[in-house]
């Protein structure tokens, strides 16, 4: 059962997309994260970096939910996620309730998770059509739209299997836009990539940036998160330990286990 | 691998092939086979043999058996066989499935009810299964729809009388061919679970991950993401339970349900003493439906690898 903290921080900047309270999460023994607080404005690009095992992942997937919170709250686009608050209780919510707030959030994965039976207009168009009910000629127009965007007008008849790497993360990225999310949420989404195809991934997302997209990425490209990044998160063993401007924490980190992983990643 | 008339280096490499280095077809005398011959030989011997056995030997009586084989209710028969084969095999899927998801839900009282379910429709032996099935009317006369344990909720209100709606005779119910195909199906359930359950598993579980992201529900995850993903996995062993359950039908001829194919073949054969003709012609006959089976297997197998297939384009342009 969720502990819940005991009172409920609503969120009360207008500008705050995400905002999580206090967020923990444990694996049987195992505490993940440890006490969360951060905000995301609308409109900023957050990234995220810290070593292997931090968390970083964990947290990404506590804000659309598809890990539940052992404790603490989160907070998108001011609505509680996973839970519903009446008369100073929780209720958790329904599967189809969680799937509805989900709807709002795009979340583009470390191995790119396109769906390998459908093609690439296919992959686009399936939540559109599935879960909003778009007709299927608007979907599709829709998506020639972002497949141009994100720069595969020409393979919207392709299978995911006939893409290169970062084609596939790139058909990823206007999977997750076809939604129409007001967040985006980044996974690593260039590790898993050749080095001559991050680049390709990463002009996406700055454009997407540049769009005004709110953005959470955990990334290790410290290039990207300098030139695109508006804000700097540093977690290591759950915790929050250093967060600002990426300008600043990257060339003059304040605490020493940043500047002891910045030394080992720059 | 390159095939021996390109150049040598292949046409990716930067390198320039070098004009003056011999670029020909390798001409070397291949390795022979001797004993490959000899084998054929053997069995061409042994075929001749065969063949001549079937031609000279009275008891195939093939004009009897060519006779009869299409004899109106051997025909029936081949009907009778073939829909109760399709029949129990699509009610088995859909209950496989059913089962399936509960075995995956998480569900304990789903679980458990899963698990029961397959153990006894696994451990029953399909013959025994299917004469049980055959006598279930003794064990009820009538089958009646209201409320559960009525009699006693009205005695409870110091009333007397039930709350059934309606009934009727188990035995107009349970045919013949009803309780056989209720045995086949209930049973082919059970395989069917386990198949689906391993297709199922075999979906990689980022698909459900990222099918979540977008805010399908489980329901249409299961349905549009992993299901589809799973049939690769499921559909090869299916073949082959389809093609065991086409054999298996002539275990309806214990329930009993005589318009069954073997029932009538057999039948024909006992009462003109010709039986061996007519165990030829049931051969003959479950390898036509068989054969029949395996091109539509073909063709779904195709159906779910839409990757793989020449016909790609139609495919994505029926789903524009
Ligand atoms: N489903 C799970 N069950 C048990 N432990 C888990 C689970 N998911 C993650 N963990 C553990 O939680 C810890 C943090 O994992 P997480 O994936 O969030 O790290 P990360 O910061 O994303 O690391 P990386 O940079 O390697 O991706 C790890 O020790 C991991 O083993
Ligand atoms: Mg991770």
């Amino acid at each position: 059962m969720a502990e819940i903290s005991e009172n409920p921080v609503p969120p009360g900047d207008a500008d705050a997309l995400v905002v999580a309270d206090n967020v923990h999460k444990r694996f049987g023994r195992l505490e993940v994260l440890r006490g969360i607080d951060l905000t995301v404005k609308r409109g900023e690009v957050m990234c995220v970096i810290g070593p292997s095992g931090s968390g970083k992942s964990t947290f990404l997937r506590c804000i659309n939910h598809l890990e539940k919170l052992s404790a603490g709250r989160l907070w998108v686009n001011g609505e509680l996620m996973g839970y519903r608050q009446k008369g100073g209780r929780l209720y958790e919510l329904r599967d189809h309730e969680i799937a509805a707030q989900r709807r709002d959030i795009g979340m583009v994965f470390q191995r790119f998770n396109l769906f390998p039976h459908l093609s690439v207009l296919g992959n686009v168009i399936e939540a559109p059509v599935q879960v909003k009910r778009v007709p299927r000629a608007q979907a599709t127009e829709k998506a020639m739209e972002l497949l141009e965007k994100v720069g595969l007008p020409d393979k919207a008849d392709a299978y995911p299997e006939q893409l290169s790497g970062g084609q596939q993360q790139r058909v990823a990225i206007a999977r997750a836009l076809a939604m129409e999310p007001s967040l985006m949420l980044f996974d690593e989404p260039t590790s898993a990539l050749d080095p001559e195809l991050v680049g390709e991934v990463l002009d996406v997302m700055r454009d997407l940036a540049e769009g005004g997209m709110t953005m959470v990425v955990v990334t290790h490209e410290m290039g990207f998160a300098r030139e695109v990044g508006d804000s700097l998160v540093f977690m290591d063993e759950g915790v929050v330990v250093e967060s600002g401007d990426p300008r600043d924490v990257l060339t003059d980190p304040g605490h020493e286990r940043t500047q002891a992983f910045l030394s080992k990643v720059l | 691998m390159s095939s021996p008339n390109e150049p040598a280096g292949g046409p990716e490499k930067v390198q320039t092939p070098d004009p003056d280095r011999s670029a020909g077809p390798i001409t070397a005398v291949p390795v022979r086979y001797p004993e490959r011959w000899v084998a054929a030989g053997f069995i061409l011997l042994l075929a001749a043999m065969f063949v001549h056995m079937l031609f000279t030997n009275d008891a195939f009586n093939w004009p009897f058996m060519f006779g009869n084989m299409f004899s109106e209710p051997v025909v029936r028969g081949v009907w009778v066989t073939l829909s109760a084969t399709l029949l129990s095999m699509a009610i088995g899927i859909v209950l496989g499935i059913v089962l399936a998801v509960m075995r995956l839900s998480g569900n304990p009282v789903l679980v458990s009810v899963s698990w029961l379910y397959t153990w006894f429709f696994r451990g029953v032996p399909r013959l025994v299964l299917a004469v049980l099935f055959g006598n279930l009317a003794i064990l009820y006369a009538t089958i009646e729809f209201g409320v559960p344990f009525d009699t006693y909720i009205m005695a409870a209100f110091g009333l007397e009388g039930d709350l059934r709606f309606f009934s009727i005779d188990a035995r107009t119910l349970l045919s013949g061919y009803t309780a056989g195909l209720l045995a086949l199906s209930l049973s082919e359930g059970a395989y069917m679970a386990e198949i689906i359950r391993a297709g199922l598993q075999s979906v990689d579980k980022g698909q459900t991950e990222a099918a979540q992201a977008l805010g399908m529900s489980r329901a249409k995850v299961l349905w549009r993401i992993t299901l589809p993903q799973a049939m690769r996995v499921v559909i090869p062993p299916t073949g082959n339970e389809t093609i065991a359950m086409l054999k298996d039908t002539a275990l309806l001829a214990y329930v009993p349900v005589t318009i069954e194919l073997f029932y009538q073949l057999k039948a024909i054969g006992t009462q003109s003493y010709q039986v061996f003709p007519m165990l030829v012609a049931a051969c003959l006959w479950y390898l036509v439906i068989t054969s029949v089976l395996m091109v539509g297997q073909y063709f779904i197998e195709r159906r779910f690898n839409p990757s793989q297939n020449s016909v790609r384009n139609r495919v994505v342009g029926g789903a524009h």
